[in-house]
């Protein structure tokens, strides 16, 4: 049922090729060690079943098209985690990179500390998938850029030693967004916004929902959630449902 | 002559660049530079890898190092009249390369350790010509080489460092150079996905003109503007490759202008003027005096850049971070690199890891002392 694969020095599409056969023979839980740069780990694996821990540094596209699987990484990730991933969970115990989530449109990615550039821009949801991002540090620029659906969560609970300069967020949050909804654990000012968002406050319901989010990502990267209250969030929505709907219709 | 054909298929860009400075000035081999550039192996396509080390020819150090690359033998001759004719040449010899299996078709590749020639600079520096310098004489020799000689190209023109490249991928250019036999306090690697100019051996990276060097991953949208600009202070344009601006505009900026390095990368990549009006005076002034002085030097488009010079290490990204650059720190030693993983293969264990903020410079310098 279960693998342990030793990555040193294995090209990517060998380790990919060789995962893709021992699924075939039906193992469904994977151990990879020494993963170093190997990208598209975990990229189209299907079924709820499967599991992959990660030791190391996965390359980019990690979780691309996933529907389904669970994924750890003890370490830190890099670009393009989770990329049109449709179901399935990826927590990472470390950083990671520029476009997590990219037109995510299911399941969860967990990242522990600070996330890079555009994580979930062109996100978007249906009836009951609804994909969340949550990150326990700080966002780069273009938050949920072009966003039509989903939830993005900033908690900036995570330790700030490789960099105690960065905002909580960058610039053009949400710029551009039509659809789902950001929180963030902290002030953000008005410049920092795109102009299609505004901040309103959290619903009782809206509270709900973040106390079960913050619970299950406090468990599962083992962070303490005590940090954490209600009362410091802001939200985020699209203010307009169709701000260039008149673009070319003068 | 046997210079590659332009290589005119436009494919999506994803270069990968590495770097890594030793503050102390210590001196390590080329194999780990090779190591972490080889992680990073799809970020390019085969059409291109190089090197640039600082620290490498410490015998000669106080002479310029031509790298010199000739499309054929034929091409030697002239270039080597016209560089007795200009420079006093200490010593000159080919650079070592080895068979391999995979780069069959090279150029030749020698080196000239030179300067200026006394009769010839004293010429320049007679009242017409005054305050040129050896360096602005070296820049005028390189530019004739490159525009005017046929079959030859300088590949690199500064003191104590060297750039190798060529079409390959980096790892197998290294191998190529015996790399593993050099060592250098400042490395920066490469890997080539030629998008809109052809791969071949002068067009692979870093660019070089005395002892800057550049690497470049993304694509500078602003060539047009930035080559007519930089034309005009007396470079030439001649590798077909948009990052070779950089290298002149750099080397106008800082050593012609005298700016500093933050001040020079503002130029490169300058903050919006939405962002200008937020800062405070002095720096809100500055800053559009640099925007609107140097509007023609600003780089547009994706980039993430490795600017290597004898006295340190700078990483600089566009302004929106459109190609990546990370960050950590060891002891003593600097690395940045597209890539995590490509540092983790050479420093498994960095005090600091980090992700440098859109458009900020990572600017990293020798100790004091270190290069005197």
């Amino acid at each position: 049922m279960s693998a342990t694969i030793d990555t040193t020095g294995v090209y990517y599409r060998d380790l990919n090729q060789q995962i893709r056969d021992m699924i075939k023979e039906g193992k469904k839980k994977f151990t990879l060690n020494n993963v170093n740069g190997q990208r598209y780990i975990g990229t189209g694996i299907k079924g709820e079943d499967k599991e992959f821990v990660l030791h190391g540094v996965p390359g980019n596209d990690l979780g691309a098209f996933m529907q389904g699987p669970t994924i750890q990484v003890f370490g830190n990730a890099q670009d393009g985690v989770a990329n049109t991933m449709s179901a399935g969970k990826i927590v990472v115990h470390g950083h990671a990179g520029d476009v997590l989530g990219y037109a995510m449109r299911g399941g969860k990615l967990f990242v522990k500390g600070d996330i890079g550039y555009r994580v979930g821009i062109h996100m978007k949801a249906y009836k009951e998938h609804v994909p969340t991002i949550v990150s326990g540090g700080r966002a780069g620029d273009f938050f949920g850029e072009y966003m039509a659906g989903g939830i993005l969560v900033l908690l900036d609970i995570a330790d700030k030693k490789n960099d105690k300069n960065m905002p909580i967020t960058g610039n053009y949050v949400g710029t551009g967004m039509h659809g789902g909804e950001i929180y963030i654990r902290g002030k953000v000012e008005d410049y920092k916004l795109g102009k299609e968002v505004g901040k309103v406050p959290l619903t009782d319901e809206d509270k709900n929902k973040l106390t079960a989010i913050c619970d299950e990502f406090c468990k599962d990267v083992k962070a303490d959630s005590s940090k954490i209250s209600l009362d410091d969030f802001i939200k985020l929505i699209p203010v307009t449902l169709r701000p260039y709907g008149n673009l070319y219709a003068y | 002559m046997i210079k590659e054909p332009p290589y005119g298929e436009k494919d999506i860009s994803g270069c990968g660049l590495s770097g890594l400075i030793n503050k102390d000035g210590k001196r390590i081999s080329g194999k780990d530079i090779t190591t972490s550039i080889a992680c990073q192996r799809d970020r390019g396509n085969g059409l291109g890898g190089g090197f640039a080390a600082y620290g490498i020819y410490p015998d000669y150090k106080d002479f310029y190092a031509l790298h010199i690359m000739f499309d054929d033998k034929e091409f030697i001759t002239p270039v080597e009249d016209y560089l007795r004719e200009y420079c006093y040449i200490e010593v000159q010899e080919t650079i070592p390369t080895i068979r391999t299996s995979v780069i069959k078709k090279h150029p030749i590749f020698i080196r000239y350790f030179c300067s200026p020639h006394r009769n010839k600079f004293n010429y320049y520096q007679g009242p017409e010509y005054e305050g040129v310098t050896q360096n602005d004489f070296m820049v005028s020799v390189v530019m004739h080489i490159n525009f005017s000689l046929p079959g030859s190209f300088v590949v690199s023109s500064g003191k104590n460092m060297g750039a190798f490249k060529g079409v390959g991928y980096p790892e197998e250019i290294s191998e190529f150079f015996k790399l593993e036999d050099y060592k250098a306090y400042i490395w920066t690697a490469h890997n080539r996905f030629p998008t809109n100019t052809p791969g071949w051996w002068g067009g692979a990276h870093p660019f070089t003109l005395l002892d800057w060097s550049i690497v470049h991953n993304g694509e500078i949208s602003s060539y047009g503007i930035n080559k007519r600009f930089i034309e005009m202070h007396g470079y030439k344009c001649t590798l077909q490759t948009d990052t070779e601006v950089v290298a002149y505009i750099l080397d106008y900026l800082i050593r012609k202008q005298k700016m500093s390095f933050k001040a020079a990368c503002t130029v490169l990549s300058p903050p919006f003027w939405e962002d200008i009006e937020k800062m405070p005076e002095d720096e809100k002034m500055a800053t559009k005096a640099l925007r609107t002085i140097y509007g023609s030097a600003m780089l547009n488009g994706p980039f993430a850049v490795l600017l290597g010079h004898s006295n340190g290490l700078i990483g600089l990204s566009d302004r929106v971070k459109l190609r990546p650059l990370v960050c950590a720190e060891k002891g003593e030693t600097v690395y940045m690199s597209s890539e995590e993983s490509s540092i983790i293969a050479i420093c498994p264990e960095p005090d600091k890891v980090w992700f440098p903020h859109a458009g900020d410079p990572i600017i990293v310098d020798l100790k004091e002392g270190v290069n005197s």
